[in-house]
């Protein structure tokens, strides 16, 4: 059995170990990250100064839309799914995934469905310019001809989603080593189970909305136009199905990363396990039932308000138990600070904030205020980038030891986690500030009022641009000439991944470990 | 805290910046803004505190739980020698920490459910205004009153593009606000021609999605005279940026003049439709007004966006037959973003923009339209 990986191209294109489609999802996320980060950088030179400098309004919109689009669907979710890919089999002593040429597939459409929806960038009429919201009829009347190329593109993108999903739900559910109980498993693999669920229940409720969109578009069908018996609000409402769990997709897996991480460099064992698998749980039941929060603007009844505010505000509620149990854990503990704990406390700190923000959202005739204006865009920033891509960093430095078999230089982690940190809040907590004043998003320009925290913010997204560029060498120079890293990499870690080599062998868990 | 040390954060980086830009921006607008307006009617008044309420909450919880943290992470490091416990359960905490969040949330649910049914009740306006919601300017009609009128943006292509200095109000000004009385309850009946928008004006807390085919309501009582501005707040297409609101709050008496004033001015127009222009007269104001509502897609030299608008220069419509170039301008192209101006714009207008794209960027078809055939196509002769 001790066969190792294939040689050249071929390798790439016809593997179904999970832990090479695990590092080819990570890469791919990595260099959409870039892409996505060139577009917000776009942006941030737009907004820069008031007027019209750099970008045509028409091409602002695009940026905007493939921007959200991008780093929803290319940077984070891909990340959470190649981590699934590399960590779930080594975490519950399975030799692979469950269905390994589905993961291939599931992992090969993406580059595809990205080519497909960049490529319209190019075309006459441009790239989508309705938002990553897409709301009708802006995206099916009044949408340029790409229109098309995106509901094919989100289909791929869907149907990868689902076949990911599938595939880790029948990993956990199947290839669990002996002895593994459920109320055994890690966190991650906890988080990522209801993320999976998450996931089936709600991206062909996207497809549905994306495929509505497209008859609408060009076979003359009403969902959504007034003027045929359709409704606007309807997209609306089909589209928060998807995308308040969206948003927990996004969020559930970093919930796991964190309380691995933390664990470890508290030298203290998880507080509230238990309590963290009901707490995770109830998010998601929640999430299905808060999704008009997005639209207290639309005109609903009053029930309709009050439901989805008081239902919004119960989420703090399994939230903040994580928040406390984190806390717990590195209470009494013996805590040191390597690069993945920073990001990780940086992680549980930022990310209470967007929650605050957010239960101030949650505030119906607050909301009235804030909806559609910057305080949004520093509320969904607050919880993505240190929530999504700071848990993301923190995996990557977290076991990048383990997937290479070599340290990355501590100093340059720590360097790229200051950069990044205080870029972050530069760039964002200013956004508070200009949403309040009164400044609505997605505009290209803005009166005199609200430029110096859009300066502010220019400066601030460039110095987080360039923290990644500290992260990208770090990984690579990591790769190619770190110096090695022991089996156990830190201090006495849990889990089954630190009981095989660094590198982690082609094949692992041939022989299922006993779990005690 | 957290807010005090990013405030002199920005103070510091932004004086930097500042010193380098400050020679291209004007001075009268108020900068540095951070929080919420108040606003001047009861509803918004409310709003704000409880934006205040809520952010003083979050405040407290924010320092209690990062306080812990803080001081957790400064004593029990390894490098101070710290021992790691080793409890990891304690039902009792646990409990704790679910029913206080709980109790907390309670406290912040019901002064918010209060106002918002407040906020809910429309009843017993003295004034309804319909707020109509068009790519990309507003229209306003106040309701048994025989008054309608377009609002658009009043702020210079050069001043946008950086050509000339950028006044106070930029991209904040209209050529028509809306004027309502102080002190009275006015209804808002929102709705849209196209897309969605969404009308804001922070003063009076109310924001409300303008959607084609359906209509929202939302009510105010404005306490104070003065100007108050606000802009779309739903993404609409390519100018969302560029559609503000400006409401001017005026005395009861004012408002009436100005209700007269309107009435006057459109009986003006009406008459104007039955008189006969030359070519300069309407060449020179088709231009004008090309500028301003049709240049945004079909650009200020007609060439268009490839794949979207349609040029206009050498264009078959507008180098074709002119009974159908009046058509096109008048009742839209459907399924197209090419809207239906008839309603919008006067004939004298009409008029005016399909002679000026006839002959403008080399067109030169050397034909004209009058008011009246315009008035005439939209009688279906």
């Amino acid at each position: 059995m001790a066969h190792g990986p294939a040689k050249g191209l071929t390798r790439w294109l016809y593997t179904t170990n999970h832990k090479d489609i695990g590092s080819m999802y990570l890469w791919f996320s990595f260099a959409m990250f870039f892409v996505g980060g060139i577009f917000a950088l776009v942006i941030r030179a737009e907004l820069f100064q008031p007027g019209l400098q750099i970008v045509e309004p028409n091409f602002f919109n695009q940026m905007t839309t493939l921007h959200g689009l991008v780093m929803v669907f290319g940077a984070v979710m891909p990340a959470f799914v190649g981590l699934a890919n590399w960590m779930i089999p080594l975490m519950i002593g399975a030799p692979d995934m469950a269905l390994p040429r589905m993961n291939n597939w599931s992992f090969w459409i993406l580059p595809f469905a990205f080519l497909m929806l960049l490529s319209t960038l190019f075309m006459t009429g441009g790239a989508p310019d309705f938002g990553w919201t897409f709301y009708a009829p802006l995206s099916t009347t009044y949408a340029p001809p790409s229109v098309l190329f995106f509901v094919f593109a989100i289909h791929i993108m869907g149907a990868s989603s689902i076949m990911g999903a599938i595939n880790i739900i029948a990993t956990i559910l199947n290839m669990r080593a002996p002895g593994m109980t459920m109320m055994k498993m890690p966190m991650f693999v906890w988080t990522w189970l209801i993320t999976a669920f998450l996931l089936i229940t709600v991206m062909p409720v996207l497809a549905g909305a994306v495929t509505m969109v497209l008859m609408d578009a060009r076979f003359g069908t009403s969902f959504f136009d007034a003027a045929g018996g359709g409704d606007p609000v309807l997209f609306q409402h089909v589209f928060w199905f998807f995308g308040h769990p969206e948003v927990y997709i996004m969020i559930l897996p970093a919930f796991g990363i964190i309380s691995a991480i933390i664990p470890t460099f508290a030298r203290k064992p998880l507080f509230g396990y238990s309590s963290m698998v009901y707490a995770t749980a109830a998010i998601a039941f929640l999430s299905f039932v808060v999704w008009a929060h997005h639209m207290f603007t639309v005109g609903m009844p009053i029930a309709g308000e009050l439901f989805f505010m008081w239902a919004t505000l119960l989420i703090s509620v399994p939230t903040g138990v994580k928040i406390f149990n984190w806390v717990a854990t590195m209470f009494k503990g013996s805590m040191t600070f390597e690069t993945p704990m920073l990001f990780a406390i940086a992680f549980v700190i930022l990310f209470s904030i967007g929650g605050f923000s957010g239960v101030m959202l949650a505030i119906a005739p607050a909301d009235f205020q804030y909806h559609d204006t910057y305080f949004v865009v520093a509320h969904f920033h607050y919880v993505l980038v240190p929530g999504a891509i700071f848990s993301i960093t923190a995996a990557v430095y977290y076991w990048l030891p383990k997937w290479s078999g070599r340290m990355y230089n501590e100093t340059m982690g720590k360097v790229h986690f200051w950069l990044a940190f205080v870029g972050l809040n530069v760039t964002f907590f200013p956004m508070h500030f200009s949403g309040l004043a009164g400044m609505p998003r997605r505009i290209p320009d803005y009166n005199m009022m609200f430029a110096d925290w859009n300066m502010i913010s220019s400066v601030g997204a460039l110095l987080f641009g360039a923290a990644q560029a500290v992260f990208l060498y770090n990984v690579i120079a990591a790769i190619l000439s770190g110096k090695k890293a022991t089996d156990e990499v830190w201090d006495n870690p849990e889990g089954l991944e630190w009981t095989v080599p660094s590198p982690a062998p082609y094949h692992t868990f041939v022989e299922p470990p006993e779990v005690k | 805290m957290l807010k005090t040390a990013y405030r002199l954060y920005a103070w510091m980086l932004g004086f930097t910046c500042l010193v380098a830009a400050s020679s291209a921006l004007a001075e009268e607008a108020e900068r540095w803004q951070f929080n919420m307006t108040p606003g001047v009617t009861p509803v918004s008044q409310n709003v704000y505190s409880l934006h205040m309420q809520m952010f003083w909450w979050c405040v407290g919880i924010g320092v209690v739980v990062f306080s812990i943290m803080f001081v957790s992470m400064f004593l029990h490091r390894k490098s101070r020698g710290a021992i790691p416990s080793n409890f990891h359960e304690s039902t009792a905490l646990e409990l704790v920490w679910t029913a206080i969040p709980f109790a907390i949330l309670i406290l912040m649910g019901i002064p918010a459910s209060k106002s918002l049914i407040d906020l809910y009740n429309t009843e017993k306006a003295e004034i309804d205004v319909l707020v109509t919601g068009y790519q990309w300017r507003w229209k306003y009609e106040i309701l048994g009153e025989d008054v309608s009128f377009f609002s658009n943006l009043a702020t210079p292509r050069d001043q946008i593009e950086g050509h000339a200095e950028k006044g106070p109000h930029y991209l904040l000004e209209v050529d028509e606000p809306l004027v309502l009385p102080v002190g009275k309850k006015i209804r808002f009946l929102v709705t849209a021609n196209d897309v969605i928008h969404s009308w804001w004006v922070p003063a009076f807390a109310i924001k409300r999605d303008a959607i084609p085919g359906f209509i929202n309501d939302a009510w105010t009582f404005i306490e104070q005279p003065g100007t108050y501005r606000g802009q779309c707040a739903e993404l609409c297409g390519k100018d969302h940026g560029f559609m503000p609101i400006v409401v001017e709050a005026k005395s009861d008496a004012e408002y009436r003049a100005w209700l007269d004033d309107k009435k006057a001015s459109a009986a003006a127009l009406a008459e104007l439709t039955e008189k006969t222009f030359t070519f300069d007269e309407l060449y020179e104001q088709g231009e004008q007004l090309y500028n301003r509502s049709c240049a945004s897609c079909h650009l200020a030299d007609g060439t268009g966006v490839s794949g979207v608008f349609p040029a206009l220069k050498d264009s078959p419509v507008a180098t074709g037959a002119i009974e159908h170039h009046i058509d096109v301008v008048v009742n839209g192209v459907a399924g197209t973003a090419m809207q239906a101006f008839g309603k919008q714009l006067s004939e004298v207008d009409i008029a005016a923009i399909v002679t000026y794209e006839r002959n403008a960027w080399g067109n030169n078809m050397g034909d004209l339209a009058q008011p009246l055939d315009i008035y005439n196509h939209k009688q279906g002769k």
